[in-house]
C-alpha cells in the first residue's frame, strides 16, 4: 500500500468494553425476540416426534386446525422441497413418512399469539409404527450404520511398527457429547415482502446459508430473500447449520399466509430438537519405547452424527486432523467412523471435533505414564513436536510441517509459573493422608489449527462507508455473538482511519451489504472480516490520502491520519480533523466507501487423502488444573488453574482473556457435570436447565490463573494477532486429566484408569472401582439408557404430558 | 367452577414509580409475559421458562418494618412468578436501574468496566441478582458467598470470573444506594385496598386467584371450593403453566395470610407457617441446628428460596425435594387444617406413594413443627448431618440426599437413630431397618459397616437420569461412612468436604 496506516496505537491492543457493554447492562440490547413485531406477525409452535424410529401413519391435525387463534399449520406434505441440509440435503424440515428422533419436528402451527399456539400444538393426534431405534453409538459401530463412509488416515507403517514396538498398551474411551446452551434460543422473524423476496431476522452464525436454505425451500433465488442479524445471545456452533430449521418454517409460513411469522422454540423443544457436541467411542492400539515416546498409533474415532449429515463430515475430519494435538506421531492410522443413530443430529460446537480428537491423545499419554510410572507432563514433554521445525519430528499426520511450535516454551513458562512439581510433591502427600479426599494434577497442552478445514470458505468480504460528516460505518459477513467480533473490527478499521472507536460504527449483519459470506465459525471470524474490513478501509484511505496530499501540493505516502486529524505536507500544508477532510472530499467527488475482500493464503487441503496443508497457522496454550474428588461420591471440585494461551499480538487482551476464561469454563462443563441422558425410548431427558447442569459460578476456582502469552504471529494475520474463540476450549481437558490422576491415586501400581467423560460422580465412583463397570452398551453421551423413571420437576414433557410415578 | 368473587379487584402493584391497575389477563400470567408482551419491556429475557437460568429476574419490594427504609427486596424469576402474586408489590427491572442523572447504577458500571457481559443475554439477570445483593448487603461477600448469590443465574459465555470482578469493582466504588423510603410511602397506600380477588374475563381464559388475608378466610376459600389450587411460591405451580400448559381456573395464594408467616418457637418446636419462604426458614433451622448450612447453601438459588417455601417443598411431596430428608431425622410435625378444623400428623406417616399424601379435599398444611433442642445448643451427645450429592455443586436436583442423627448416651452408645433419605424411592422415607442396627450399639465404625449392610438391603432406589440404583445404594452407604468419619473423635484427617479442600500450596 503506497497509502499511510493511520497512526493510533492505542486502538489496536487496547482492552476496549465491548461495543455493546452499555446496552448489555441495561437491558437495552435488542436480540432477534426484542426487534418490534410487523403489524399481524404470527407465532409458530411446533409439533415433535414422541417416537425415536418410526413410519409416520397417520397426523390428525384437526383439533389443531380448530384451535382459537390458529391460521395455518404446516407438516412435510406441505413443503414441495422438503429436505436440507448445510452439505447434503438429507434432512426433512418437517418429517414426511418416517421419524428418525425423539423429539424430531412433525409440523408446525401458526397462531396469533404464541400462547394460542402452543396450546393448538397439544392437540395433534400423531399415529407412529415404532421400528427399531439405534440410539447408542457403539451399536450404531457394531452394525456398521454410518451417515458418511468411514475415512481413513494412514502416515508411515502404523502396522509394522505396533509389531516392532517395545512397548504397547490398548484402550478405549467414551466422550459425551455436550449442549450448546446458548442463553438465547433459536428464534427467526420472517417477512414475505413485495414481489416474491422475503427479509429474515434470524439469530444466526451464518446468514449466508439461511439465505441459501431459504431460497431452497421456497424454490427461490438468493436474491429473493435477505437475512440479517445484528447480535446473538450465543451461538458456540449452534446457530451455524441449526439454526436453518426455524428459518425456514417460519420462511414457508410467512409466504403461505402473508403475514410475519416469528418462530422462538421453547427452551426444552430448542434441547431436543437441535443438534449437539457429538459424543465419540474411540478404540487404540499404541506402540512406545520403555522412555515413553510413541513409535505408532492406530486409533479409530467412532462418532454419534444422530440421524444426519448436517456438518459431521468436517466436524470429523478436524476430529481426525487433532488426534495429534501437539504430539509428534511417527506412524500413525486414523479411522473415522462417522456413525448413524436415531438421535437429533449432533452439529458444530466450540472445537468441531478437535477436542474429541485430543482427548483421546491426552488419554492415550496418561495412560503410557501410568503404565511406565512415569510423571505424565514428563511423557508429554518426551512427545511434543520438535522446538524448531526442519529438525524432524514437525511434520503432522496431515502433513503439516508445525512450524512454530510453541508448546516447548509454554510448558518452560507454565511449569514454574505453576509450581508443578512443588504441588506434585504436596499433592501426593495429602493423599497418603486422606481417606475420603484426593488430590488430581495435570498440566496439558493444546495445539489448535485455525482455518476451515475446506479451504473455499476462507474468504470474507467488508464494506466500509466513511460518511461527509467524518463518522464510518462497517459492514462485514461476520456475526456477533458475544465473542467482540464487532468490537474488534471497529478496532481494526478505527485504526486505520487514525479516528476513536467510537467514530466507527458496526451495522447489523446483512446478506444485503455483504454476499457470500462463509459462518462465523472456526475462530476465524476476526481473522477474514477484520482482514477484509481492513482492505476496504485502505481502499478509502488512500484516495483521502491523495485528496489531502493534491491539496497540500505533497506526497500521498506522507498524509498522516491520527487521533482524529488529518495532516499533509506540502507546500500548502493541510492539518484539519478528520470531518473537514471527508466533507471537503466528498465535495470533490472522491469516492468515500469501498469493499474489501480477503482470501487466506498458503492454505489448501485434499478433501480425499485428507492431506495438505489445512490450517493457516496453529494456535497454542497450556493448563495447569489441580482437582479433588470424594471417593465416598464421586463428586469433584476444581481447586486451581494456570493457563497460558498464545493470542499472537493481541487486538484486544480483555475480549482475548474473556474467550479464554469463558471456553475454559465451557470445557471444563463438557468433561464434569454435563451429562446428555436418553431414556430407553430414545427421548433426551436431560432437556432444560433443571436437569442439563453448566457450570454455575461456584464451579470455577477461585484461583483462576489466566496469562495471554503474547508475541507475533509468524503468518501475516490481522496485527499479528491470533484466533481465540476455540483454542481454550480444549485447556480445560487438564481438568479431566487431574480427574483421572487424583482416581489413580487409589488405585494399585500400574493399573489403568477407566474414567470416561463426562467425568460425573458417578463415572467417577465407577473409575474408583466403587461400582459395578458400565454395561457394555453404553448409551450416548457416555451414559447408559436406565430405564423411563423420571420424578420431579424434570418430568416435564414438552408439548406432552406428565409421565407416570416410578415404576 | 372457580366461584364468583364478591368484589373482584385489579392486580395493583407499583412498576416505574407508579400504581399498575391491570384487569383483562389471563390469571396465570407470568411476570416476564406480562413485562414481554404487555409492556415490551424487553430488557427482561426468557432463557428457559422454567426459573432456572436467571436470565429473567427481576427484584420484588415489599413493606417490611425490620427492612432499610421499611421495604424488603428480593429477587425471584420473572419467568415462574405470577403477576397476580405482585399485588402490593413493587417490581423492578433492568431498565429501572439507571439513574437519569447519575447514570449507570453501580454494578451496571462496574459490568461495563470489567468486561462482565460477553453475548449480554443473560447480563440483565445478573444485573438484577447482583443489585439485589449490592442493595441488601452494605459488605461484599466473601468468595464463596457471592457465588452462591449468583447461583440461580448461568452465564456460558464468560466463565464468570468478570461478573465476580464487577461485584468487587461495584462494592469498592463510592456507595450509592436507593432510599426506600418512596417505594415505602406508595407501598403502604396500596395495602389499604382490600385482599386481591383477581378474576380473569372469559376473554383471557378466564381463571381467578385469590390472595385472603387471614386464616380464616383462607380456610372458607378452600372450603368453598375445594377443586381450589393452593399458591406459595410458584416454584413449581410455574412450571404448571409454562411448561404444561396445565389448567389452574382458581389459585389461593397464601402469602397474605398473616398467621402463615409464623416463625417462631412455641411448646419446643419451631413453627414455620405455609408462607415462610426458603430464605427465612433455613436460617431459623440452622440457628438451632448448625449441621444444615451446607445443605440450607445448596438447597436452591436466591432467587427460588426468595419465592420458594419450605412447606410448598413439604406438600409437594417430591421424591427428591431436599427439606424432607432432614424434617425426618429431626422428627418434624405437619399441623394440617380444612375449614377450622386442625390435625397434627408426623412428618413420617403424611406420604402415601408418588406425590400423593394424606391431604383431604380442602385441607392444606399450615405449617411445619420441627423439635428444637432447648437449651440452644445441640446438646453434645446428640449427632446431626445432612449430605446432597448432585452432579453441580449448586442449583442442581439431588440424586442422592440424606440426613442422619444420632442421640448417644453418656457412654457413647446410640439411643436413638434417624437416617432418613431423598431421591431414594417414591417419597422421602426414613430406613427403620438400619436405624435398628444402629440403637443400642457403640457408634463405631463395624456398627457403622453393618448399618452400611442394612441399607443395601432396605434402599431400592430407582435409575434415572441423575444417577443409577447402584450408584444410589452404593452413595447412601458410603455417606454414613462419612458421617462416622466426621462424628467420631480422635481421627486426625484432613477435611472431609470436598468445599473445605485447598489447591496445594
Amino acid at each position: 500500500m503506497n497509502a499511510p496506516q493511520g497512526v493510533a496505537p492505542a486502538v489496536i491492543g487496547q482492552a476496549l468494553a465491548h461495543e455493546s457493554a452499555v446496552l448489555h447492562v441495561t437491558g437495552q440490547a435488542v436480540y432477534v425476540d426484542d426487534l418490534a413485531e410487523p403489524q399481524g406477525t404470527l407465532h409458530v409452535a411446533l409439533g415433535l416426534s414422541p417416537v425415536a424410529h418410526g413410519r409416520l401413519r397417520g397426523l390428525d391435525l384437526t383439533s389443531v386446525r380448530r384451535a382459537p387463534g390458529v391460521i395455518a399449520v404446516l407438516t412435510g406434505a406441505d413443503i414441495p422441497h422438503n429436505r436440507s441440509g448445510p452439505i447434503l440435503a438429507d434432512e426433512p424440515i418437517l418429517a414426511d413418512d418416517t421419524v428418525s428422533f425423539h423429539g424430531q419436528p412433525v409440523f408446525a402451527v401458526a397462531a396469533e399469539t404464541r400462547a394460542q399456539a402452543r396450546a393448538a400444538m397439544r392437540l395433534a393426534v400423531i399415529d407412529i409404527e415404532p421400528l427399531p431405534a439405534v440410539l447408542d453409538v457403539a451399536e450404531a459401530r457394531a452394525q456398521g450404520l454410518f451417515v458418511l463412509p468411514p475415512v481413513e488416515l494412514v502416515r508411515g507403517d502404523p502396522a509394522g511398527a505396533l509389531a516392532s514396538a517395545a512397548l504397547t498398551l490398548q484402550g478405549s474411551l467414551r466422550q459425551g457429547g455436550q449442549e450448546h446452551f446458548y442463553l438465547e434460543g433459536q428464534v427467526s422473524l420472517a417477512q414475505v415482502r413485495e414481489d416474491q423476496t422475503l427479509h429474515l431476522w434470524c439469530s444466526t452464525q451464518h446468514p449466508t446459508e439461511m439465505q441459501h436454505l431459504v431460497g431452497h425451500a421456497l424454490g427461490w433465488q438468493a436474491h429473493q430473500v435477505s437475512v440479517e442479524c445484528r447480535r446473538m445471545g450465543g451461538a458456540f456452533g449452534g446457530k451455524e447449520s441449526q439454526s436453518a430449521q426455524w428459518a425456514i418454517i417460519a420462511a414457508l409460513l410467512s409466504v403461505r399466509t402473508g403475514r410475519p411469522v416469528k418462530l422462538r422454540l421453547d427452551r426444552d423443544d430448542d434441547m431436543r430438537a437441535t443438534g449437539k457436541r457429538h459424543a465419540f467411542l474411540s478404540h487404540w492400539t499404541v506402540g512406545f519405547t520403555p522412555d515413553g515416546v510413541i513409535e505408532a498409533l492406530d486409533v479409530e474415532l467412532a462418532s454419534d452424527c444422530g440421524f444426519s449429515a448436517d456438518l459431521s463430515g468436517p466436524v470429523n475430519d478436524r476430529a481426525l486432523c487433532h488426534v495429534d494435538n501437539a504430539y509428534f506421531l511417527p506412524a500413525v492410522r486414523i479411522r473415522s467412523l462417522r456413525c448413524k443413530t436415531h438421535t437429533v443430529s449432533a452439529t458444530a460446537f466450540r472445537g468441531f471435533g478437535g477436542p474429541q480428537g485430543m482427548l483421546v491423545i491426552e488419554t492415550v499419554l496418561d495412560d503410557i505414564a501410568r503404565h511406565l510410572q512415569l510423571d505424565p507432563l514428563l511423557v508429554r514433554q518426551r512427545n511434543v513436536y520438535a522446538r524448531q521445525a526442519g529438525t524432524g519430528r514437525d511434520t503432522t499426520p496431515y502433513g503439516m510441517v508445525v512450524s512454530d511450535n510453541l508448546v516447548p516454551l509454554l510448558f518452560d513458562h507454565l511449569e514454574p509459573e505453576a509450581r508443578y512439581a512443588e504441588r506434585r510433591a504436596a499433592v501426593a502427600a495429602f493423599n497418603a493422608a486422606s481417606p475420603t479426599v484426593r488430590k488430581g494434577l495435570a498440566l496439558s497442552p493444546v495445539k489448535f489449527g485455525i482455518s476451515f478445514n475446506a479451504t473455499h470458505y476462507n474468504q470474507a468480504g467488508a464494506l466500509v462507508h466513511v460518511y461527509a460528516d467524518g463518522s464510518v460505518l462497517v459492514s462485514h459477513g461476520g456475526t456477533e455473538m458475544g465473542q467482540g467480533l464487532y468490537t474488534k473490527i471497529r478496532q481494526v478499521v478505527a485504526h486505520e482511519f487514525g479516528l476513536p472507536a467510537a467514530q466507527v460504527r458496526l451495522s447489523a449483519t446483512d446478506t444485503t451489504r455483504v454476499p457470500n459470506t462463509s459462518a462465523t465459525a472456526a475462530s476465524s471470524g476476526t481473522d477474514l472480516n477484520g482482514k477484509a474490513a481492513q482492505a476496504a478501509a485502505r481502499k478509502v484511505l488512500q484516495r483521502l490520502a491523495e485528496f489531502a496530499a493534491g491539496v497540500s501540493g505533497g506526497d500521498p505516502a506522507a498524509v498522516q491520519f491520527q487521533d482524529g486529524r488529518v495532516r499533509a505536507p506540502g507546500a500548502h500544508p493541510l492539518d484539519c480533523p478528520f470531518a473537514e477532510l471527508t466533507a471537503r472530499a466528498y465535495k470533490a467527488r472522491v469516492q468515500l466507501w469501498d469493499s474489501g475482500f480477503y482470501a487466506t493464503p498458503k492454505i489448501h487441503f485434499d478433501p480425499v487423502t485428507k492431506t495438505g496443508r489445512p490450517f493457516y497457522y496453529f494456535a497454542y496454550g497450556a493448563a495447569c488444573s489441580e482437582v479433588a474428588i470424594d471417593v465416598l461420591t464421586g463428586e469433584t471440585r476444581v481447586l486451581r488453574v494456570d493457563v497460558l494461551h498464545d493470542v499472537g499480538r493481541s487486538l484486544n487482551p480483555a475480549l482475548d482473556l474473556g474467550q479464554i476464561e469463558g471456553g475454559f469454563v465451557q470445557g471444563m462443563g463438557w468433561l464434569t457435570c454435563e451429562e446428555l441422558y436418553w431414556r430407553a425410548d430414545g427421548m433426551l431427558a436431560t432437556h432444560a436447565p433443571s436437569t442439563y447442569k453448566i457450570p454455575t459460578a461456584t464451579d470455577v476456582p477461585q484461583a483462576f490463573h489466566v496469562r495471554l502469552f503474547e508475541r507475533d504471529n509468524s503468518e501475516d494475520s490481522i496485527h499479528r494477532s491470533k484466533a481465540v474463540g476455540e483454542p481454550p476450549f480444549m485447556l480445560a481437558i487438564s481438568v479431566w486429566l487431574a480427574i483421572r490422576d487424583a482416581v489413580a491415586s487409589t488405585l494399585p501400581g500400574n493399573q489403568p484408569v477407566h474414567l470416561n467423560a463426562p467425568a460425573t460422580p458417578e463415572a467417577v465412583l465407577r473409575a474408583l472401582g466403587r461400582l459395578p463397570p458400565a454395561p457394555g452398551a453404553a448409551g450416548p453421551g457416555g451414559a447408559t439408557p436406565r430405564g423411563t423413571v423420571s420424578t420431579g420437576r424434570d418430568n416435564i414433557q414438552p408439548g406432552g404430558t406428565m409421565p407416570g410415578g416410578p415404576a | 367452577m372457580n366461584g364468583q368473587p364478591a368484589t373482584a379487584t385489579p392486580i395493583r402493584f407499583l412498576y416505574r414509580g407508579q400504581v399498575q391497575m391491570v384487569e383483562g389477563v389471563a390469571a396465570t400470567t407470568t411476570v416476564l409475559e406480562w413485562l414481554r408482551l404487555s409492556q415490551r419491556a424487553l430488557g427482561t429475557k426468557e432463557g428457559c421458562n422454567e426459573g432456572d437460568c436467571g436470565a429473567c429476574t427481576v427484584v420484588i419490594g415489599s413493606l417490611d418494618p425490620a427492612a432499610p427504609g421499611g421495604v424488603a427486596l428480593r429477587s425471584v424469576n420473572a419467568c415462574i412468578h405470577l403477576l397476580a402474586m405482585l399485588d402490593g408489590r413493587l417490581l423492578l427491572t433492568v431498565e429501572d436501574l439507571a439513574d437519569p442523572v447519575e447514570g449507570l447504577h453501580p454494578v451496571q458500571q462496574a459490568m461495563v468496566e470489567c468486561h462482565g457481559a460477553q453475548c449480554g443475554f443473560c447480563t440483565p439477570g445478573f444485573v438484577m441478582s447482583l443489585f439485589h445483593l449490592y442493595e441488601n448487603q452494605p459488605t461484599l461477600p466473601d468468595h464463596a458467598g457471592l457465588c452462591h448469590a449468583l447461583a440461580g443465574n448461568l452465564c456460558r459465555c464468560t466463565g464468570y470470573r468478570p461478573i465476580l470482578a464487577a461485584a468487587q469493582a461495584a462494592w469498592q466504588a463510592p456507595a450509592r444506594r436507593r432510599d426506600r423510603t418512596p417505594w415505602r410511602a406508595a407501598l403502604t397506600a396500596l395495602a389499604a385496598h382490600p385482599a386481591l380477588d383477581y378474576q380473569a374475563p372469559a376473554s383471557a381464559g378466564g381463571g381467578r386467584v385469590q390472595a385472603p388475608r387471614s386464616l380464616a378466610a383462607l380456610g372458607a376459600a378452600l372450603q368453598a371450593d375445594p377443586a381450589a389450587r393452593v399458591l406459595a411460591g410458584a416454584t413449581d405451580i410455574g412450571l404448571w403453566i409454562t411448561k404444561l400448559g396445565r389448567s389452574l381456573p382458581h389459585l389461593v395464594h397464601l402469602d397474605r395470610v398473616a398467621e402463615l408467616q409464623v416463625l417462631e418457637v412455641r411448646d419446643g418446636c419451631l413453627h414455620i407457617g405455609a408462607a415462610v419462604t426458603h430464605a427465612r426458614a433455613w436460617p431459623a433451622l440452622q440457628a438451632f441446628y448448625p449441621e444444615v448450612a451446607d445443605l440450607a447453601r445448596r438447597f436452591a438459588s436466591p432467587t427460588v428460596c426468595h419465592a420458594g417455601t419450605l412447606v410448598g417443598n413439604v406438600a409437594n411431596g417430591s421424591p427428591i425435594g431436599d427439606a424432607m430428608p432432614l424434617l425426618l431425622a429431626l422428627d418434624a410435625r405437619l399441623e394440617l387444617q380444612c375449614g377450622a378444623d386442625v390435625r397434627i400428623v408426623p412428618l413420617a406417616a403424611f406420604y402415601l406413594g408418588y406425590q400423593r399424601t394424606v391431604l383431604t379435599a380442602g385441607e392444606f398444611v399450615r405449617s411445619v413443627l420441627v423439635p428444637v433442642p432447648v437449651p440452644v445448643p445441640v446438646p453434645a451427645r446428640s449427632r446431626l448431618a445432612c449430605y446432597k450429592v448432585s452432579k453441580r455443586f449448586d442449583q442442581d436436583i439431588t440424586a442422592v440426599c440424606a440426613a442422619f442423627r444420632l442421640d448417644l448416651d453418656a457412654g457413647g452408645r446410640i439411643i436413638q437413630a434417624r437416617l432418613a433419605w431423598g431421591g431414594m424411592a417414591a417419597i422421602p422415607l426414613r430406613t427403620p431397618g438400619a436405624e435398628a442396627v444402629l440403637e443400642g450399639q457403640d457408634w463405631s465404625e463395624a456398627t457403622c459397616a453393618r448399618a452400611q449392610v442394612a441399607l443395601l438391603t432396605e434402599l431400592t432406589p430407582m435409575s434415572d437420569l441423575r444417577a443409577s440404583a447402584a450408584y444410589r445404594r452404593e452413595v447412601a452407604g458410603n455417606l454414613l461412612q462419612r458421617f462416622w468419619y466426621e462424628t467420631s473423635t480422635g481421627i486426625g484427617t484432613p477435611p472431609v468436604r470436598l468445599d473445605q479442600v485447598e489447591a496445594s500450596p
